[in-house]
Formats: structure tokens, C-alpha cells, sequence
């Protein structure tokens, strides 16, 4: 009974976070979406280490480590990105100029 | 695979003619543009050397030996060079006219931006030429039948210029896409046959596949022939192409392409299906049906051009189908025809060109209209251009009227009296679009505006190579029964065929 | 040194070579002595590469465990002839692009090269490690590590285009990697284990590995840019530096690619039916048309040449529902080819724009003259990405074709053809623009800039586009070392 719980709460997660990325069009949104997956992704892992018959597996357990170590970078990563571009943005709107890079006469 | 010992290098003898343009033209390309007097020299030497190296071969060949290059490429694929009497043909009439050729565009180019490009892509262009001519199997036909495509596509856009730029894509889009069927065809046969390597009397019989099959098989290959050939309704680039600069043009449409699509098909015919099974599969047929349409198409064409080179262009179209209505009536007369036009197309029209290079260039001729008196001003290029158009239309004792002499014979031979009225539809039409531009050029004052009425002709670069080719379409038809000739040759390669 | 030494060492030395220089680098702020150590550090892979190929070829496929725990739990590398494929491609791009890198990095202003260089070496890292992989989770770890690499890279540039590519890119790279790891998850739960050739030997077909190998397809074909997921390439892989843009496109969307063939080919083959092959040949001849098309609508150079790679990876898909000898040989070759030429492209790309400020290409008109190398290699390279003789790309070209008659599939051979006749209008496309000359006597602003373009920068895509070329004449050569262990039924090729 537990195992469907736990199963169907990561399926439902899973599908919620899935949903929100291809239909969210905010960029902290997406990344939030994303991240929903990824812990569904996690609980499953969790699941399977505790269905072990011959006690709880430990790579399973490694695995999630591992996949929220990434997980965590990368969001990060994506977060920092976020805010450059959101200054990029503000800096646009006050100077209207164009950015960084050099374009000539098409 | 390959013997390092002293036989081996002679035997590998088709890989040295091919390489010997081929470095010519990667050396001059890697220069670049600053070295002028490297570049003429290297021109001349490799253009030199490759005749010395095709006369070794063709000598050679006459005797009986074996010239033979194998390199595996995939497993159970190889790239096969090798010299049969039918190479000889292609290859010889290259390498003389690439020389001839190579001191025409040196002359013609004078002074000119791009020159490092265009002497480097125009060696690529005359190596591809000669694989064409010694690949030994439909694989390593189709590797140089492509690298030719691609090595022309420069040539022709060489200008720079709107229209040469379009020119150069419609070519591209004609002949890659015919390369794409080609392609498929050649997988084809590598697939069914498990080989690809010509064999004189073909190779495909043995197999008894179905009929369908096997003339969906020859309707590829053809198609991708054919664009090259000029082949209505495959030759609309042809005459667009003409953008390109007059020793472009004059290789283009002797030797280079057209000859290439030419030779495709009498490989296709010869040494892939064989006559009997063409003749079964009712090919023959076909050719000769698509050859005379075209003939005949391309006359008219002709005669309705008013500039110059376009008219020339379209009696290519008409002109090289004589080898492909050779192939298609069969029979050892019209072979030997159709064989032999391939050499005396190619020395004829390549003088023509030249000949319109020189109008162009020296007094800004390029309607049929403003040849009026050209043959005073310019006695020598007109008199070389006589001659050529005269075998054009097939005078004797001109080379063009031994090709027509035997395309006719082989087809009362072979009982296909409607050949014959092609071929004097056919001539009557050339004498239509050639003799009024010589009545002009000769008999014609020249127009009152021109300032200078005296004798003023081409320089003696762009002169002598039209001058020699005409020499040598004469002597072609002349001397035709002297050993060598390339009537003489073309019966060799029939013994070949026929037994 | 013995060849049991050697295939240890090798491996070992692939990973943490480049990733202990990373450290060092970013640690010590080396510059131009780390370019030096780098190429060192190529040259000695080059140089064990080839006796580690032969012994390999000779003992068969290599199966090692790092870290000494038996089969299940170790780390497991692996390595058959399209490993050994991928590895030389690596190898050999990473040497040259180094070379490249370097000259471009001193010419370039601002240069981002405090980043650059650990980055860059980070990715060599992990696209050997990649390549090197035989079990799911640490291709997991090592497809993140070289999108943890490869993103950056793509900021380099500053711009604000670059920017919002580089977060799409991320985006989608991020949500691959966790669909990715569900189905990583549901193999293991399903199989109980995760190492590929005991995947091979042991899976029974199964609806959950099913679904994990459709999961875990979809996840890597995001990071792959494979139709119909490829929308964010064009853009990061166009707006990114050149040197950056020539490993995006020629490697890490590659390795992507190469990850699913491998899932595809072996370890799951039990676990998809026929009409899911033909399913994917069919996206991959979808993608092969639509970016093609994509690419000829294209204004500017690397956009035509970004297009170009989401179009030729397309390719890599029709091994799958040919799953032949022969179509293993031509996948792997066009893989290579494609590495080679279209590096090559993006690094004369690179030059181009160096000297013109500017990739449009209407700017390109006349430069023909003064950067003739540049568009040489343009050309070069291009005629290899087409496919056309006498370059590997026409080896390829041919293996595929043969592929598709002999199992009978002929529509890849029309795809097949007409994707190269595509490739072939977008390339002399590009030569048109260049050879566009209005005005050929003109002094065009170029004259006087093309002085700065340093050998360096000039040399290594001229010698790449040349290997591309030359690769068509060694299929002989070759495919030998493509066939060790092909898990693929077939005759020989």
C-alpha cells in the first residue's frame, strides 16, 4: 500500500512538474517545474532502494546523492544565468543601446 | 595493393597522369595569388609532363599492356584505375588540349584578378577529366564524375557577377542532382552484382534479373549521365553556363563535362550492361530516340541565337548526341562513328571557342551581327574558325564528316534508315546556323563605325592554340587512315567489343 | 610497457589528464603555459591512442573496473570500435582546437580566457569519460559534467543573445538530464543492474525497460538538439565563441547522439520493436530535411553552419532501423567525418569573423580573395558534409545507401540523397556569397585586416578539413576498427 503511495505521489510529480515546463513560459518557473521532477525522480529512487527484498540498497541511494549534487549545480548555475540576464535586460531598457555583440548591416 | 618496385610505378602509370594535374593544381591553389611566373611554369611543365606520360601510356596500350592501380577504399570496394584503348581516347584528347588550353587562358587571363583560383581549379578540373577517362570501375567513375562537378562549379562562376552566380547554381543544381541518381545507381549495382569493375560485353547479364529492374538500373545511370551530356531535357544549364569566362567554355564543352557525361555513356552501355542486354532491355532504342531529339533540338536552338557562344553552345547540345547516337544505332560503323566524334567534337568546337574568345577580346565581337568583316580584320582566327565550323556541319575533308560518314553507314547497316534523315536534317541545320556567320565574316564590309578596317588580330597567345586545333581537326579528317589517328583508334576499341 | 598497462593507463589518463589540468589552470591562473600542456597532453594521447587501437583491435572489446569492486558496483569502462572511434575524434579535434584556441584568445578582445581554459579542458575530461562509460549512471554523471562544461562556454561571448541562448540551452539540458535519470531509475529497478555489456547479456524485454529506453532517448535527444528537440542549437551553438562553437557542434551534441545509439545498439536492443526503429529513422529524416531547409533560410554564417550540425546528427538516428554492419560502419564514418568538417567550418567561421567583425553573409562578398584559405576550407569541409567524393563523408554516404538497399528500407536512400543535395546547396550558398564579386578591382576594408589572422588561426581548420577529405580514402583502412564488437547482425561489411 505504501510503495503505491509513494510510487503514484512520484508519477503525479513527475507529470505536475513535466506539465509546468512545457507550458510555463517564466524562466524561474521552468526551473522550479524542474526541479519538481527531479524530486520525483529522487523519491522513485528511494522507493526502489527500500523495495530491495534483501534490505535497503545502497546505490540507489548514491544515485539520488549524486542526482541532487548535479541537480543543485545546475539550477544554480541556471540561477546565476537568470540574474545576468535579467540585468542585461534592465540595462537594455534604460540605454536602449544594443548589446555586447556587434552587428552590422544585414 | 600497390608494388613499389619499378613495374608497379609504370603499371600505376593512370594514377601519375591523374595526379600529375592534380598537384599541378593543389600547388597553385596552396600559392595563391602573388606567383605569377611559379604559376605559368608550373601550368606548362605538368601540362607538359601529362602528355609525355598519356603518349607512354597510349603507346603502351597500343602494344597490349596492362596499366592497372588498386586501392581499397571500403571493404571489397576499391578505387581501380586503368587503361583500356577507350581511356586512350578521353585521356589523350585531354592532355593536348589541356596544354593548348592552358597557353590560351594564360593569354586570355592577362592582368586579370583570381588567376591563382581559376589555374588551380581548372587543373582539378582536367585531372577529374582524365579519372573519368581511366576509371577502371562505375565506383571510381562516379568519385571524379562528382570531384569534375565540383571542380567546374569555380570555373563557371569565375566572374563574379550576378548571372555567372546563378548559372553556376542552376549547374550545380543539374549536375549534383543527377549525381544523387547516378549515386544511387552505382550502389546499386555494387549491391547486385557485388562489383562494379567494367568488363568489356558488361557484367550484368549473367545475373537474370527482371527486366523492370534492370532498365529502372540503366534509367538511373543514364539520368545521371545525361545532365552531364547535355541530353534534352538535361541541358539547360549548357548554355547558361556560358557566363564563364571563353578557355572555360572551350574546355567545358571539348573535353571537360560534356565529354564526361559522353563517355559515361558508353561505359554504361559497353562495359556495364553490355550491347545484348541494352539491346534486349530496348535501350538502344531509347538512346538513340533521346540522341536524335536532341540533335535536332539543339540546331534549332542554335539557329535562333544571335550572340555567339550561345550559339555554339546549343550546337554542343546537338552535337555531342552524335556519340550517344552512335552507342544507341549500334553495329561496329555507327560505334566507330560515335566514338570517333567524341575526339572530333572535341577539337573542333574547343577551336570555335577559341576562335569567339578571340572576337570577343580583341574587337568586342559577340553577336553573330557584328561579325560582319571580321574575317578581314581577323584573317587568321576566322580561318581557323572556318575550318571548324565547316566540320561542324561535316565538309569533307574535315574530321566532323568522318563521324557523320560512319554514324551513317553504321545505320543502313543496322537497317535504321531514319537515322539517316536525322543526319541530313542534322546537317542541313548546322549549315544553316554556320554558313551565314562565315557569308558575314568573309563577305560582309565591316560596320563603318569601326575605326581601324585594317588586319588586326588576336596575339599570338590566344592565336596559335586556335590556330593548332584547327590544324588538327583537319588532319584528323585527312589523315585519317594514318596509324593513331583517332579514326583508327576508334576501330581498335571496337575490335574490342566486336570481335 | 605491456598492452595490459597500456589499456589501463590510457583510459585513466583520458579522464583525469585534462581534468587535473583544469584544476591546475583554474587554481593557478596559468595561461599560455597551459595551452602548451595541453597540447603536450594531446600529443601523448595521440601516441598511445594508436597501440591501444591495435591491441584493442587485436584482443577485442576492452572491459575494465576502476576502483576494484567487482562487476556491478565499479566504475566500468568500455570500449569498442565506435568508442575508439569517438576517442580519436576527440583526441584529435581537442589538439587542434587547443592550437586554435590559443592564437584566438590572444587576438580576441575582451578575452574571456580565465574561463575559457578550465572550462574547455573540463570538457575534454568529460567527454572522454563519456565515451569511455560502460554503465548508465556514470553516463549520467558524465553527460552532466559536459553540460556543466558546455553552457558556459556558450555565455563567453557576453552578449545578450548569447545569454538567453546559453539559459535555453540549459534549460533544455536540465530537464533531459532528470528524464534521463527516470529512466536510469526504472532500468535499474527493473533490471537491478546498470552496467551496459551485463544490460546486454542479461535483460529480458520488458514494458519498464521499454519505457525506460524511450525515457532515457527522449532525455539525451534534448541535450542532442535531435529533431523535433533541437530548438535551442541554432542560436547557442551560432552565438557562442567560435573555437566554443566548433566542440558544441562537432562533440558534445555528438556525444548526446552517441549515447543514444549506444542505448539503442545492445544493451536495450531487446527491449524496442521494428516500428519504433522506423520511428526514429523517421525523426531522424525529418530533422535531416526540416534543418537542412532551415539552414538554406539562414542570413547568417554560423546559423547556416549550426543548422547544418542539428541536420547531419539526423543522420546518426538511420543506424537504427537499418542495424547493420554496414550502416554501423557508415553512421560511425559520418560521425567522424562530420566531427572533422564541421569543426573546420566553425573555426573558418571563427576567422572570418575575426577580420569582417561580422558574420552576415552579405559581408562575405569578395572575400574569396583575400581569405582564400578560410573559404577553402568552407569549401572543403562542405563538400565532405554533403557527402560527396572523394571525402568520408561520400564513404559514409555509400555505406548508408548500401545499408539501406541491402535491408531493403530504400526510403533512407532517398532521404539520404536528397539530405546531402541540401547540404550541397547550403555549402554553395555560403561559396556564392563568397565568390560574389560586383566590383573585382575594389579595396575593401578586409585588405587591410587580414594581416592579423596568425598561422594558427589559419592552419588547424585547413589541416582538419583536410583530414575530412583524407578519411575518404582509409575506409579500407578503417573499418576494421569500426567492427570490433559491432553489436549488430549482418554480414561483414
Amino acid at each position: 500500500m505504501t510503495v503505491m503511495l509513494y510510487a503514484t505521489t512520484a508519477a503525479t510529480l513527475f507529470a505536475l512538474g513535466l506539465y509546468a515546463v512545457l507550458v510555463r513560459t517564466g524562466l524561474i518557473h521552468r526551473l522550479l517545474a524542474a526541479n519538481v521532477m527531479a524530486t520525483a525522480v529522487f523519491l522513485f529512487l528511494i522507493l526502489v532502494s527500500a523495495e530491495n527484498p534483501e534490505g535497503v540498497d545502497a546505490i540507489p541511494q548514491a544515485m539520488v546523492l549524486t542526482g541532487i549534487v548535479i541537480a543543485v549545480s545546475l539550477t544554480a548555475f541556471a540561477l546565476a544565468l537568470l540574474r545576468y540576464l535579467q540585468a542585461a535586460d534592465d540595462e537594455e531598457d534604460q540605454t536602449g543601446s544594443q548589446d555586447g555583440r556587434q552587428n552590422g548591416p544585414d | 595493393m600497390i608494388s613499389l618496385d619499378m613495374a608497379g610505378l609504370y603499371a600505376a602509370m593512370p594514377m601519375w597522369v591523374v595526379l600529375s594535374s592534380l598537384l599541378a593544381g593543389l600547388v597553385i591553389l596552396t600559392l595563391g595569388e602573388p606567383w605569377h611566373r611559379t604559376r605559368v611554369f608550373i601550368n606548362i611543365a605538368a601540362a607538359l609532363v601529362k602528355i609525355l606520360l598519356v603518349g607512354i601510356m597510349l603507346w603502351g596500350v597500343a602494344q597490349g599492356q596492362i596499366f592497372f592501380f588498386e586501392w581499397q577504399l571500403m571493404p571489397g570496394i576499391s578505387f581501380v584505375l586503368h587503361a583500356d584503348a577507350l581511356s586512350m581516347m578521353l585521356s589523350s584528347l585531354s592532355a593536348i588540349l589541356w596544354l593548348l588550353t592552358t597557353i590560351y587562358a594564360i593569354a586570355y587571363l592577362e592582368d586579370s584578378p583570381n588567376r591563382a583560383r581559376f589555374f588551380g581549379f581548372f587543373s582539378l578540373c582536367v585531372a577529374a577529366t582524365m579519372g573519368v577517362a581511366v576509371a577502371g570501375n562505375l565506383f571510381t567513375f562516379f568519385i571524379f564524375y562528382e570531384m569534375l562537378t565540383l571542380a567546374t562549379w569555380p570555373l563557371v562562376v569565375h566572374r563574379g557577377t550576378r548571372e555567372a552566380l546563378r548559372s553556376g547554381g542552376l549547374y550545380l543544381g543539374f549536375t549534383l542532382g543527377g549525381g544523387a541518381l547516378f549515386l544511387i545507381g552505382v550502389v546499386m549495382v555494387q549491391w547486385l552484382a557485388g562489383t562494379t569493375d567494367f568488363q568489356a560485353g558488361g557484367f550484368l547479364t549473367a545475373l537474370e534479373l527482371s527486366p523492370g529492374l534492370l532498365t529502372g538500373l540503366f534509367l538511373l545511370l543514364f539520368a545521371g549521365t545525361a545532365v552531364k551530356a547535355a541530353v534534352v531535357p538535361f541541358h539547360p544549364w549548357l548554355p547558361r553556363a556560358m557566363v564563364a569566362p571563353a578557355p572555360v567554355s572551350a574546355l567545358l564543352h571539348a573535353v571537360a563535362v560534356v565529354k564526361a557525361g559522353a563517355f559515361g555513356i558508353v561505359r554504361i552501355v559497353y562495359d556495364v550492361f553490355g550491347l545484348e542486354l541494352t539491346a534486349i532491355l530496348g535501350m538502344n532504342h531509347f538512346l538513340a530516340i533521346m540522341a536524335s531529339i536532341t540533335i535536332i533540338y539543339g540546331s534549332v536552338l542554335a539557329l535562333r541565337q544571335q550572340d555567339i557562344k550561345r550559339r555554339l553552345a546549343y550546337s554542343t547540345v546537338s552535337q555531342v548526341s552524335y556519340i550517344t547516337l552512335g552507342v544507341g544505332i549500334g553495329g561496329p560503323l555507327a560505334t566507330i562513328g560515335g566514338l570517333v566524334h567524341l575526339v572530333h567534337q572535341g577539337l573542333m568546337k574547343i577551336t570555335l571557342f577559341f576562335c569567339a574568345g578571340n572576337l570577343a577580346e580583341t574587337h568586342g565581337i559577340k553577336t553573330v551581327d557584328q561579325m560582319a568583316g571580321a574575317g578581314r580584320r581577323m584573317p587568321w582566327t576566322m580561318m581557323a574558325f572556318t575550318v571548324a565550323a565547316l566540320g561542324m556541319i561535316g565538309i569533307p575533308p574535315v574530321a566532323g564528316f568522318v563521324s557523320k560518314w560512319y554514324l551513317g553507314l553504321g545505320s543502313i547497316d543496322s537497317g535504321q534508315y531514319w537515322v539517316i534523315a536525322v543526319l541530313v536534317a542534322s546537317t542541313l541545320l548546322n549549315a544553316a546556323y554556320f554558313l551565314p556567320v562565315l557569308k558575314r565574316a568573309w563577305f560582309d564590309a565591316p560596320p563603318t563605325k569601326v575605326s581601324h578596317q585594317g588586319v588586326e588580330d588576336a596575339s599570338p597567345g590566344l592565336l596559335w592554340p586556335a590556330l593548332i586545333t584547327a590544324a588538327l581537326s583537319l588532319g584528323a579528317g585527312l589523315l585519317a587512315s594514318m596509324p593513331f589517328s583517332p579514326l583508327q583508334w576508334a576501330r581498335f576499341i571496337i575490335e574490342r567489343f566486336y570481335g | 610497457m605491456g598492452l595490459t598497462e597500456l589499456s589501463i593507463l590510457l583510459p585513466v589518463l583520458m579522464v583525469f589528464g585534462p581534468l587535473l589540468l583544469a584544476l591546475l589552470v583554474f587554481l593557478a591562473q596559468w595561461q599560455r603555459s597551459a595551452d602548451w600542456l595541453g597540447m603536450g597532453l594531446g600529443l601523448i594521447l595521440l601516441a598511445l591512442l594508436t597501440p591501444f587501437s591495435g591491441a584493442v583491435l587485436l584482443e577485442g572489446p576492452l572491459e575494465m573496473q576502476l576502483g576494484g569492486h567487482d562487476r556491478g558496483l565499479a566504475i566500468p569502462f568500455y570500449v569498442d570500435g565506435l568508442t575508439l572511434a569517438m576517442l580519436w575524434l576527440n583526441t584529435l579535434l581537442f589538439l587542434f582546437i587547443q592550437v586554435y584556441a590559443g592564437a584566438w584568445l590572444q587576438l580576441k578582445q575582451p578575452a574571456p580566457a580565465a574561463e575559457f581554459r578550465p572550462l574547455f579542458l573540463l570538457l575534454w575530461s568529460g567527454l572522454n569519460a563519456l565515451f569511455l562509460s560502460g554503465d548508465l549512471f556514470n553516463l549520467y554523471v558524465t553527460l552532466e559534467i559536459t553540460t556543466l562544461a558546455a553552457v558556459p562556454l556558450v555565455i563567453l561571448s557576453h552578449g545578450h543573445a548569447a545569454m538567453a541562448a546559453a539559459m535555453r540551452y540549459l534549460l533544455f539540458a536540465l530537464v533531459g538530464s532528470i528524464i534521463f535519470l527516470l529512466g536510469v531509475a526504472l532500468v535499474y529497478a527493473q533490471a537491478g543492474l546498470l552496467s551496459l555489456p551485463l544490460l546486454q547479456e542479461q535483460a529480458e524485454p520488458h514494458p519498464a525497460l521499454t519505457v525506460a529506453l524511450l525515457a532515457m532517448t527522449a532525455g539525451v535527444a534534448m541535450k542532442a538538439a535531435l529533431f523535433p528537440v533541437h530548438a535551442w542549437l541554432p542560436e547557442a551553438h551560432a552565438s557562442a565563441p567560435s573555437p566554443a562553437s566548433a566542440l558544441l557542434s562537432a562533440l558534445v551534441a555528438k556525444a548526446a547522439a552517441y549515447l543514444i545509439l549506444r542505448l539503442w545498439m545492445g544493451p536495450l536492443e531487446a527491449q524496442w520493436t521494428p516500428a519504433m526503429a522506423q520511428l526514429m529513422g523517421a525523426l531522424g529524416a525529418a530533422g535531416i530535411i526540416y534543418a537542412s531547409i532551415q539552414a538554406l533560410r539562414q542570413t547568417r554564417l554560423k546559423r547556416v553552419i549550426a543548422y547544418s550540425t542539428v541536420a547531419q546528427l539526423g543522420y546518426l538516428l538511420l543506424l537504427i532501423p537499418m542495424a547493420s554492419v554496414l550502416a554501423w560502419n557508415g553512421v560511425i564514418y559520418h560521425a567522424l567525418t562530420h566531427g572533422l568538417a564541421k569543426a573546420a567550418l566553425f573555426l573558418a567561421a571563427g576567422n572570418l569573423i575575426m577580420v569582417l567583425r561580422d558574420d552576415s553573409l552579405r559581408n562575405l562578398a569578395g572575400c574569396d580573395r583575400v581569405l582564400s584559405k578560410n573559404i577553402l576550407v568552407i569549401g572543403l569541409a562542405g563538400v565532405a558534409i554533403a557527402g560527396l567524393p572523394p571525402t568520408g563523408g561520400f564513404i559514409a554516404k555509400w555505406w548508408l545507401i548500401s545499408a539501406a538497399l541491402e535491408s531493403g528500407q530504400w526510403w533512407w536512400a532517398v532521404v539520404i540523397g536528397l539530405g546531402g543535395l541540401l547540404a550541397a546547396a547550403y555549402i554553395f550558398r555560403i561559396l556564392s556569397y563568397a565568390f560574389f564579386s560586383p566590383d573585382p578591382h575594389q579595396e575593401t576594408p578586409i585588405h587591410q585586416a587580414q594581416g592579423q589572422l596568425t598561422r594558427a588561426l589559419v592552419w588547424p581548420p585547413v589541416i582538419l578539413a583536410f583530414l575530412a577529405i583524407a578519411l575518404g580514402m582509409a575506409g579500407g583502412l578503417l573499418a576494421p576498427f569500426l567492427e570490433i564488437a559491432a553489436p549488430v547482425t549482418g554480414a561483414q561489411a
